[in-house]
């Protein structure tokens, strides 16, 4: 029944149309779409949409699919080759001595800390560790574009900020071990790092979650009279898949946040590789058309590129109070976590590329080199004053006791409600009655 | 079915039957102000809640307050005039996504700005529910203190509303409940509402207001003007007695008022009602030093059976009250299953099926 009177109306409404052309007409600010020319047009009117979901889109007469394939993959930006050439000299960000040094020292701290790390998982001292072969360019290149202020929310492999911040080695070990000096009190896995002083929000495992909560944060920035300070929040193309992702682009977007979503795309989320992760063009590819976000495309072994990128990003957010979509390209030469053996799901030979010729380390190195900047006999002294100072920290901090349990039941609230507090006493007076079964020893009475 | 025939039998209903789509399952108690200080206005639970908003955002210039729909006023009108009272900027839609709005409301909080978040239904809240579980539940505890989202205030229309079927009715509180690090609170009516969502946004711990939305134009009363804000933690005992104690929190509240005064009249019992309001933390000492009085126990909630908040209550009261017992705790609440559209008069733990069960605890 209200079907068929709806169609009536519509019929009679089609007479009105002709008579609507004009106003139409006016409404269609019609830009032209650039991958479509508007030949099959016929007359003019029929050629503006005024629909409210698609603004500046125009009509087509021919029926076409818009492919994939339409759209050239978005470039990969480079400063250097892979033998620390400058490509472009108008690109050169034209560092001091000073800080490439400082930048080329914290990417071999960060690689020796892991590989002592990694192995002293293996040997059983602690239970999980996470490293960041291949990564390390896009962490230091990123974190040096960057200001203190600027507020950071990673995913777990971005432990190089936090050494270009000044996290110390005692700091990042007292937190894989979980003792008396973790900020963290003991309570997460190792490499969830967090620092206050550094701004660098505590890791939290669930992947993605950070990303809608680095854009919230932004929002509030944004906020504050003469804000000078930005967002970055890091994800891997593999968190890229969850619906938190989405939320977070489309967040950032439409409530135009001073974000950067920087997307480390290292080929694989564990065992699955990019292909089975995504099919269109890689994270970048979804930040123009998809969401309208302005957006970035780097080679992430090199430290030059990302560092121009990042501070072209963090100018733009700031200016615009607009989000930026940032994909570095890497290689995760590294197993996934101590819980992983990466040979399982890709060739030794394959990785070994990605650990000579294209690592982000050696291509820095060779920069050096060129620059006459680079000391052989300095960067063993470096390398070895890592490791001893990494290995005697192990050694430290596994004896250092672990918090009071007590401390188990503090922080859910701000302070301890009433039926915590009655729980506390109840595992007290359990503990003084069966102490022997306990490891008190380890732990600060 | 012919799709006509079925059109027609609506069309029939919605005109000579329209008593079944009215037909509401409680009667609202209104609280009454026992101190007449300071001014008060008669204000239903939207408009109080409006007014609290109000008074939040006057308040703390870095209050924001967001959701889906909010900006014109909310679907609940909620949010009426605070746009344009605030600016757009303070006052906004966000894109139709709830574990965006959640996620988006940490990242606030976690700055210390304020946030106060709207899920449109509490049927909704599940695509947030990792946000709110694994992230703003333990953003303090896992950081150590370094960081936190306690200036985060979700609110959530919930419970029946006569029609709403699967996805407009749901009282998810139970699921938030065995979450440690949250604050859930229901409001019983518009004085409650003010104060509970006043003290939350205002409480450094994220927390849940889950709103009976059938209450939003039903419950009318003379409402302070002023800011003020509900102790959390702390359920209020409405009416005194010494037979039986009745909880319940939200709507179900009024239903246990009306069962309180047919027992009284019908049957003598003295029923003592109490309206828990904080769902986590919970107030035991006021249920168990009601249980010990009474010896008997009945524990009704819109929300299913198995696993509601009722068990919780149940086996907590029996463990500290045991000796106290005469009876077993009663439970009356929904059935185990989904929140159906036509069935909704049999699903509700109503005022007979209340009376019903307070009858067998009484002759047991």
């Amino acid at each position: 029944m209200s079907f068929l009177r709806k169609s009536v109306k519509l019929l009679s409404a089609v007479g009105a149309v002709k008579n609507n052309a004009k106003m139409i007409d006016q409404l269609g600010a019609v830009s032209a779409h650039k991958g479509y020319s508007s030949s099959s047009s016929g007359r003019s009117a029929e050629n503006r949409a005024t629909f409210p979901g698609a603004r500046d889109a125009p009509f087509v007469n021919d029926l076409k699919l818009t492919m994939p394939e339409d759209y050239a993959p978005i470039p990969i930006y480079r400063v250097m080759d892979r033998d620390g050439y400058i490509l472009n000299d108008n690109e050169d960000p034209q560092l001091s001595k000073e800080v490439v040094e400082k930048m080329f020292h914290d990417m071999l701290l960060l690689s020796t800390m892991d590989k002592i790390l990694y192995e002293s998982q293996r040997q059983g001292r602690i239970s999980f560790y996470m490293t960041n072969f291949g990564e390390e360019a896009s962490h230091i290149g990123s974190a040096a574009a960057l200001e203190m202020r600027d507020i950071i929310y990673g995913q777990y492999r971005e432990a190089g900020v936090l050494v270009w911040r000044g996290f110390r080695i005692d700091q990042f070990i007292d937190q894989c071990y979980g003792n008396v000096d973790d900020l963290g009190r003991g309570k997460q896995m190792p490499v969830h790092y967090g620092s206050k002083e550094l701004n660098f929000v505590t890791i939290s495992s669930p992947l993605s979650t950070q990303i809608p909560q680095a854009v919230g944060a932004a929002y509030a920035l944004k906020r504050r009279p003469d804000n000078d300070a930005c967002v970055v929040c890091y994800f891997g193309e593999g968190a890229a898949s969850e619906g938190d992702t989405h939320a977070a682009f489309n967040f950032a977007a439409t409530l135009e946040c001073p974000v950067i979503l920087f997307c480390r795309n290292n080929g694989f989320a564990i065992s699955t590789p990019s292909n089975e992760q995504y099919r269109g063009d890689g994270i970048a590819g979804r930040g123009p058309m998809g969401y309208g976000i302005a957006t970035i495309r780097v080679d992430g072994t090199d430290v030059f590129a990302v560092y121009n990128a990042m501070k072209k990003a963090r100018e733009y957010v700031l200016r615009e109070n607009k989000p930026i979509v940032f994909e570095a390209l890497a290689y995760r030469v590294g197993h996934h976590s101590t819980s992983d053996d990466s040979t399982a799901y890709r060739s030794a030979d394959e990785i070994e590329v990605w650990n000579t010729l294209e690592h982000p380390i050696s291509k820095l190195k060779s920069y050096m080199v060129h620059k006459g900047w680079f000391n052989e006999q300095q960067e063993t002294e470096f390398v070895s004053s890592v490791r001893k100072q990494v290995l005697k920290q192990i050694a430290v901090s596994e004896k250092k006791l672990k918090p009071n349990y007590r401390e188990m039941f503090e922080g859910v609230y701000d302070t301890i409600p009433e039926h915590l507090q009655e729980q506390q006493r109840e595992l007290e007076q359990h503990i003084e009655a069966h102490k022997e079964f306990y490891p008190l020893k380890n732990f600060k009475q | 079915m012919k799709v006509s025939t079925l059109a027609r039998g609506l069309f029939s209903a919605i005109k000579t039957n329209t008593a079944s789509l009215t037909r509401s399952h409680f009667t609202y108690y209104p609280t009454k102000l026992t101190d007449g200080s300071g001014g008060a206005q008669k204000m239903n639970m939207f408009q109080a809640i409006n007014n609290a908003m109000d008074l939040a955002l006057e308040e703390d210039n870095s209050a924001l307050l967001f959701g889906e729909d909010v900006g014109f006023g909310g679907v609940f009108r909620c949010s009426i005039n605070l746009r344009d009272k605030y600016g757009k900027d303070r006052v906004f839609n966000t894109p139709l996504c709830e574990q965006g709005i959640a996620g988006f409301a940490i990242g606030v909080a976690n700055t210390g700005a304020t946030a106060i978040a709207e899920i449109q239904f509490a049927d909704y809240i599940f695509p947030s529910f990792d946000q709110i579980v694994n992230e703003a539940a333990k953003y303090r505890y896992r950081s150590g203190g370094l960081f936190d989202c306690g200036s985060l205030t979700f609110r959530v229309p919930c419970g029946a509303v006569g029609h709403g079927a699967l996805y407009h009715s749901q009282s998810p509180e139970a699921y938030f409940a065995h979450t440690p690090g949250l604050r859930v609170v229901v409001p019983r009516g518009p004085i409650k509402a003010k104060g509970l969502l006043l003290a939350c946004v205002r409480d450094p711990n994220p927390c849940l207001v889950f709103e009976p939305k059938t209450l939003y134009r039903a419950a009318v009363e003379e409402v302070p003007t002023a800011s003020y804000a509900a102790e959390l933690g702390k359920a209020d005992i409405l009416r005194e007695g010494k037979d039986v104690t009745l909880i319940g929190w939200g709507t179900q509240v009024h239903v246990l008022l009306e069962v309180a005064e047919i027992a009284k009249k019908q049957m003598d019992i003295d029923c003592e009602v109490i309206d828990l309001v904080s769902i986590l933390p919970w107030d035991t000492q006021t249920v168990c030093n009601s249980a010990s009085k009474t010896g008997r126990v009945l524990v009704a909630h819109e929300a299913p059976f198995t696993q509601g908040f009722g068990s919780e209550l149940a086996a907590y009261i029996q463990e500290k009250c045991f000796l106290r017992l005469e009876a077993p705790v009663k439970r009356v609440t929904g059935w185990d299953t989904p929140f159906p559209h036509v069935f909704e008069p049999f699903y509700l733990p109503d005022k007979h099926r209340c009376l019903a069960a307070l009858k067998d605890i009484i002759n047991y």
